[in-house]
């Protein structure tokens, strides 16, 4: 007998009781209620405490914030999919495009200072910004590697809650959700930031 | 529905590090001995709780999604066979690779074997407790295979070569002190000038790491949860260390127990809710990889996993026992259990220590194997790890019920009658009558006598050694309850008082 065969059989033997499968209650909250004010001061607070700096800016003035923070990155790159106007404040020469169809080597990634990606949605109550690998987010790599990720958040994007965000996202894509600066709390439970992934991590959120 | 076909089977336990080789009393006597360690693990703990009670309390509905979560875990062992097969079917279908492993022994066998056609003689690892279960390091160490573990706290483990004490963090029982030595000792190119700042230890093992990710070809991971409905997996990280091992090499081996399983995407809302704070008390935590089979061009293109059933279906054999594969290994069990907090992890012996483990790791193996019959007296049926539980698993009352499978699996094993035995006979002759317990009564003054001037019995024959071992019993009573209250009631002018006889009866 294979041993799927055997496992199954042992699992429906270890079954044979019957047991009913019970209703699931969801009586727990759907949706947060919030406004949009109350959301980016909800998650600027949150992405604060996790040591993350956080800029709210109108659209209009993204390019130019993120000119500001990658001033004193030697490199820097972004996925081929990323809003071209948003890169309008920077010169061509330090910039690295990533793509699936031309992916950059780990080496490569690994020399450059700074990634700028867009993201899917954002979680108010929890700090948390998913990305889901769309164009504009780009493969993991490119968000892991450089120590500097400067994360572009669209208001319209941000929900309040996590059942709210996860009704937004196809789950079967390849996704990472970020909450703050890598950090541990292996030591003591203290909280470390900063570790393997980036260790600086800049939020803009776009009105 | 699936029905079952065949012979009801009997249960197959587990193998593996799940054992306690000494019985836990004996255990953590000398684990008690540590000072430092007790320290460590008082401050540590302590930490902990308060976090985790302010992130929860937080929640206006955190009840209401232990109650789902609960329902959800209750569901997902209902429908066990039929959800495995769904997975199967949506992970497959995604490019990725199932392989089914009976036992520890056949989950390093297959680990191995994936990594040998690899070519490859190193690997990374995610911090996993279902491989720290079957000893997936020390099998491939053997087979000629380095495995890193890059977690922080597995790091600090392994170069230590000490084994871990807690399922959230490994190396708990280690302060910062403690871990700079280790560091200067054991990691080649350490700074000698490395002091014990956790900031400064923790960019050491980020230095002493990144080459190891950004050259390797294989990684090995556990996962949080799998879900059924799309074949995703996931994986719940803080450092980093995770997506750099699940998102740059060529080739992903995941280990999962067979109980991880949610059955939507809809179910992970509540368990990322639950999870991120019951652990390290955050409102969420930093890093979640999920991933579903192979994305062409992102992440490893070889992807597999590995079910393992390792004495899972035998704990769900067990009705009142089964629920303790709810468990979603937070570890908010242990860090509010006043016995973990002072033995520590490693006196429960298996990788599963504190509450949880000492029901888990029992209905994995068995009562009888090894010392682990042991391990569901390691409480005080205090009932904090239940109202810890984001799965509401009644830790307490599985505790009580494998005591009892304790017992009843040595009953008439032994031909002459135990002290026990002799005991329990000798209890139930004399708290049967009431003129019976009166005669006894009768002979507490010897007891204040054994008692001497500090009216404290010290030290008791025979079992009962064991209730003394730890405290005094103070001296008894000059008369018992029944000779004051015949005395009190004995005058004639008292016409209410009922007859002695009368009330003697009613309390037998």
């Amino acid at each position: 007998m294979s041993a799927r065969e055997d496992i199954l059989g042992r699992i429906r033997s270890a079954l044979r009781d019957a047991p009913v499968a019970p209703p699931i209650p969801r009586d727990y909250r759907a949706a947060s209620g919030l406004g949009e004010e109350a959301l980016i001061e909800m998650l600027v607070d949150r992405l604060v405490d996790y040591k993350a700096q956080v800029s709210v800016v109108e659209a209009a003035e993204v390019p130019e914030r993120i000119a500001e923070l990658l001033a004193d990155a030697r490199s820097y790159v972004v996925p081929a999919g990323f809003d071209a106007g948003w890169l309008a404040g920077l010169d061509g020469g330090r910039r690295h495009v990533d793509s699936i169809s031309a992916p950059l080597s780990l080496a490569e990634l690994d020399s450059i200072d700074a990634v700028v990606t867009g993201s899917a949605v954002a979680v108010a109550e929890t700090g948390t910004i998913i990305l889901d690998a769309s164009p504009d987010q780009g493969r993991r790599a490119i968000s892991l590697v450089p120590d500097h990720h400067i994360c572009v958040v669209n208001v319209a994007d941000i929900a309040g809650i996590l059942p709210e965000a996860l009704r937004r996202i196809d789950g079967t894509r390849p996704l990472t959700m970020i909450s703050g600066p890598s950090a541990t709390s292996d030591i003591e439970l203290e909280r470390v930031e900063g570790v393997h992934g980036p260790r600086r991590l800049d939020v803009l959120i776009a009105r | 529905m699936s029905t079952f076909l065949g012979m009801p089977s009997l249960p197959v336990f587990g193998s593996g590090n799940l054992h306690a080789t000494e019985s836990f009393a004996k255990a953590a006597r000398h684990e008690l001995g540590n000072g430092q360690l007790r320290a460590n693990l008082g401050h540590a703990t302590h930490t902990i709780r308060d976090k985790r009670l302010k992130v929860v309390s937080e929640l206006p509905d955190w009840e209401q999604l232990r109650d789902a979560g609960s329902a959800i875990k209750e569901s997902v062992m209902a429908r066990l066979p039929e959800l495995l097969e769904q997975f199967e079917e949506k992970f497959t279908a995604r490019g990725g690779v199932i392989h089914w492993a009976r036992d520890a022994d056949e989950a390093n066998d297959i680990v191995t074997r994936l990594i040998r056609e690899t070519g490859e003689t190193e690997v990374v690892k995610v911090k996993s407790m279902a491989t720290q279960e079957i000893g997936l390091n020390e099998y491939l160490e053997e087979q000629g295979i380095s495995a890193f573990e890059t977690d922080l706290a597995e790091l600090i483990v392994q170069l230590d070569h000490d084994k871990p004490s807690h399922i959230l963090v490994p190396a708990i029982h280690k302060n910062r002190t403690e871990i700079r030595d280790i560091f200067l000792r054991e990691m080649p190119g350490a700074d000698p000038a490395l002091t014990d700042d956790p900031a400064m230890l923790a960019m050491a093992a980020r230095a002493h790491l990144r080459r190891k990710f950004l050259n390797a070809k294989v990684a090995v991971s556990g996962a949080n949860f799998a879900l059924a409905d799309s074949g995703t997996l996931a994986v719940v990280e803080s450092e980093g260390n995770g997506r750099m091992c699940l998102t740059l090499p060529d080739t992903l081996i995941t280990v999962m127990g067979v109980e991880k399983l949610l059955p939507t995407w809809q179910d992970l809302e509540v368990f990322m809710q639950l999870l991120p704070r019951s652990s390290t008390g955050e409102r969420m935590n930093p890093y979640t990889s999920l991933w579903t089979g192979v994305t062409e061009g992102d992440g490893p293109q070889n992807v597999h996993l590995v079910l393992l059933d390792n004495g899972r279906s035998a704990a769900l054999a067990d009705e009142m026992g089964r629920s303790a594969l709810h468990c979603i290994r937070c570890s908010a069990c242990m860090n509010v259990c006043p016995v973990y907090e002072r033995t520590g992890g490693h006196a429960y012996g298996s990788t599963y220590p504190g509450p949880i483990g000492a029901i888990l790791s029992p209905l994995l193996t068995g009562i009888q194997s090894e010392e682990n019959s042991s391990l569901p007296y390691a409480s005080s049926l205090c009932g904090a790890c239940f109202d810890a539980c984001p799965v509401k698993i009644n830790i307490p009352d599985i505790l009580v019920h494998l005591r009892s499978v304790d017992v009843d699996s040595k009953r008439g094993m032994k031909k002459v009658p135990s002290q026990m035995d002799a005991g329990m006979k000798a209890a139930s002759w004399a708290l049967s009558s009431g003129k019976r317990l009166g005669l006894i009564e009768k002979g507490l003054p010897i007891g204040r006598l054994a008692a001497g001037p500090d009216k404290k019995i010290t030290k008791l024959p025979g079992i009962a050694a064991g209730w003394t071992q730890s405290r005094d019993i103070p001296a008894p009573p000059a008369q018992s309850f029944r000779s004051w209250w015949a005395k009190e009631h004995r005058s004639p002018d008292v016409k209410e008082a009922p007859a002695p006889t009368q009330q003697k009866e009613d309390q037998a």
